[in-house]
């Protein structure tokens, strides 16, 4: 279990090599390599990380000499290994996917020199919100996440972006700020910051505090998730970025809200005093989002709004507050995560092969590239829930956990769900329809590009190699899904029972405060 | 925990400001409001501290509750280094959106106003039963629907076909 000790790694070795792409900033094709070399160790690595937590293991390393109540903590479970492995895959995918559309490009767009260096930071601040045990520390990893992804989002300067990025950065620094808000609340209520120890302590305030503090957390997770009254920014700011960067902040950085709000709910407020709420809000976030997303002619914006909804699927797991229910979350997490990064690189190619993204000018595709054909629908059907893919497994385990809960909000849920669910299908089958099936000619406003004959606009092998590698890793997460599940239902089960983090954290002799529910069912029937 | 009132005061005047700046459609007013919301919180996050006391140097003989709590005050400098960088970075954006559009101003989204302006009706979808049926398809179904003055700026409009679920 020593391998824990590694675990500083994941955040040190992605900024180390920030730091290296930084000092060869006029060697580009040795800065490709130092970070494909630094983000495939850093894979490894956090693989050796979930392998030793593979079942169910549960561990903390101390920062800097300062024990637990006071220092830095990172904690490693199930679930925080999970999240590593799967997020890194996806970040190593959509840079190789970058540098080949630099090398194909030459790098007026994004160039080449500032991107590979704010990526790293990216995925440094990314393990380290994952991986962190510690309240403002995980403010922190935000922090670090959120920097660069204003720069990422800004990539160029061009007029779109920069008007997409101011919106981007406002709202997330009023979310950062709204979280700073509720640190120091916390922290002026118990006292303290590190997670395991607030676990404890909140539980002794009264509940009208505990319930506003609780509230404010949410509330900044909330935007940086987009949930839905939180989460108008995210389709406005999105689809104006390089294809990679929007593919790559899709997959994660939405996901590291919900990470963040399942450590919320489950450390440090558990029980289920806001999870009619959080129903609700799950149920808008579904129906909103993919209402906004039949409007749209774009498949970048499209994509945007599939995101938001499907945000609704994790919260709605999230507010059941079972093992089931969390666990299917889990699962949904690390799926959609792979899927909607795949959907926006293959976008990406779309836009390079037929010259746009709105599906007013596109047409023909199918004929014209079968592979990109092949590349879209794969991961559009997964992300549609259409069996045998993981996106329905996913949304099989939360629509069973919810009938299981039987309440009539939950069954609500669970309509909305499926309805959400066919309602994706429809967007996507419209952009299928109008983008790869009719004929160029049909198109309103057909992109030169489509009616010259020939290998127009070569796609670069890179790029369709990696996004093809994503895809076939979205298939992979179908077909492991059994022992994907298990793990996924442990982690569960030892988020919803705290006494391991708490443990491992603060130490064997810590008493861990009992459950307060409204109604003590639903606690642990998938063991 | 005692409570310092004017740092209190303080913070509220700051918040106030600030969210009334952030409102606003300028640019540069909207840095200075999130400026005013980072030093506001800054402010907070002080006042959990409580009152000033010794510094955080151990020695044997003073009491515990004599020292300054120093955790709020490092949870300050980052916050305080974190906010440095953005203002930083939001004046570049500032700066820019001057190059490029010279002026201050917030955009509206292009393409936001171009789907809030789609008619709900859509040819596609909505024009083919009648031109089905009829035996005369050469003129359009219904004219009144056709001649709206939206419908000529949207695409999904400018074209008439059958088999719209291809």
């Amino acid at each position: 279990m020593n391998l824990a000790n590694l675990s500083p790694l994941a955040v040190l070795l992605p900024i180390l090599g920030a730091a290296l792409a930084f000092l060869l900033i006029r060697h580009h094709s040795a800065q490709r390599v130092v970070s494909i070399g630094i983000l495939s160790a850093t894979l490894l690595l956090e693989c050796l990380l979930l392998i030793s937590v593979w079942d169910g293991g549960t561990t903390s390393v101390t920062l800097g000499g300062w024990l637990p109540p006071w220092g830095v903590v990172l904690v490693v479970d199930q679930f925080s290994s999970l999240m590593l492995v799967v997020s890194t895959v996806v970040s190593l995918a959509v840079l190789i996917y970058a540098t080949g559309q630099g090398m194909a490009d030459g790098d007026q767009e994004a160039p080449v020199s500032i991107f590979h260096p704010t990526y790293l930071i990216l995925v440094a601040g990314v393990s380290n919100a994952f991986l962190t045990g510690d309240l403002f520390n995980l403010y922190v990893g935000f922090e670090i996440l959120l920097t660069a992804s204003y720069v990422l989002m800004t990539l160029g300067g061009t007029g779109p972006r920069i008007r997409a990025g101011v919106t981007y950065v406002v709202v997330s620094v009023v979310s950062s700020v709204l979280f700073l808000i509720a640190i120091a609340m916390i922290y002026g209520a118990t006292g303290t910051i590190t997670m395991a120890d607030l676990a404890i302590k909140l539980a002794e305030l009264d509940q009208g505090t505990q319930n506003l503090l609780h509230v404010m957390l949410l509330v900044a997770f909330g935007i940086k998730a987009a949930v839905f009254p939180l989460s108008f920014w995210l389709p406005d700011s999105y689809p104006t970025a390089p294809a990679p960067v929007t593919a790559v902040f899709a997959g994660l950085l939405t996901k590291v809200g919900v990470y963040a709000m399942v450590r919320t709910e489950t450390l440090l407020f558990p029980g289920d005093t806001l999870n009619v709420p959080l129903m609700v809000v799950a149920l808008l976030t579904m129906i909103v989002g993919i209402l906004g997303a039949l409007a749209q002619s774009d498949i970048k914006r499209l994509l945007s709004f599939t995101l938001v909804s499907h945000i609704g699927y994790m919260v709605f797991g999230l507010a059941m507050s079972s093992v089931a229910g969390l666990g299917a979350a889990v699962f949904y997490v690390a799926h959609h995560i792979t899927v909607q990064t795949s959907l926006f690189l293959v976008t990406g190619l779309i836009e390079r092969r037929g010259g746009s993204s709105s599906i007013d000018r596109l047409g023909g595709l199918a004929k014209l590239s079968p592979l990109l054909a092949l590349l879209f629908f794969i991961p559009a059907m997964n992300l549609a829930g259409i069996p045998p893919f993981s996106g329905f497994l996913g949304k099989l385990g939360l629509l069973q956990a919810g009938v299981e809960l039987g309440t009539p909000l939950a069954i609500t849920l669970v309509v909305g769900g499926v309805v959400t669910s066919l309602l994706t299908l429809l967007a996507i089958a419209r952009v299928w329809n109008r983008a790869f099936w009719r004929r160029p000619e049909d198109a309103e406003y057909p992109d030169p590009v489509l009616k010259t004959p020939g290998n127009v606009g070569v796609l670069p092998r890179t790029m369709v190699g990696s996004t093809a590698g994503l895809v076939v890793f979205g298939v992979a997460l179908t077909v492991f899904a059994g022992p994907l599940f298990k793990v996924a239902d442990g982690s569960a089960g030892i988020m919803l029972d705290r006494s391991a983090y708490i443990h491992s954290v603060l130490g064997d002799s810590v008493v861990v405060p009992p459950l307060v529910r409204r109604d003590d069912v639903q606690t642990g029937d998938a063991k | 925990m005692s409570i310092n009132l004017t740092l209190l005061i303080v913070m509220g005047v700051l918040y106030a400001c600030g969210i009334y700046l952030i409102l606003e459609r300028s640019l540069t007013r909207v840095l200075l409001g999130l400026m005013l919301l980072a030093n506001a919180t800054n402010i907070l996050i002080l006042s959990t501290g409580g009152y000033a006391g010794l510094a955080p140097l151990f020695s044997k003989e003073t009491a515990p509750e004599a020292y300054s709590d120093p955790l709020p005050q490092a949870l300050i400098l980052t916050s305080i280094v974190i906010s440095f960088a953005v203002t930083a970075f939001m004046l570049g954006i500032i700066y820019r959106t001057w190059v490029l559009a010279r002026q201050d101003e917030i955009q509206d989204d292009l393409e936001d106003v171009r789907v809030a302006k789609t008619p709900s009706f859509d040819a596609e979808d909505d024009a083919i039963v009648p031109l089905e049926t009829s035996e005369f398809a050469v003129t359009p179904a219904s004219p009144a629907d056709r001649d709206k003055p939206d419908a000529t700026e949207t695409p999904n409009t400018a074209t008439t076909r059958e088999g719209g679920s291809a």
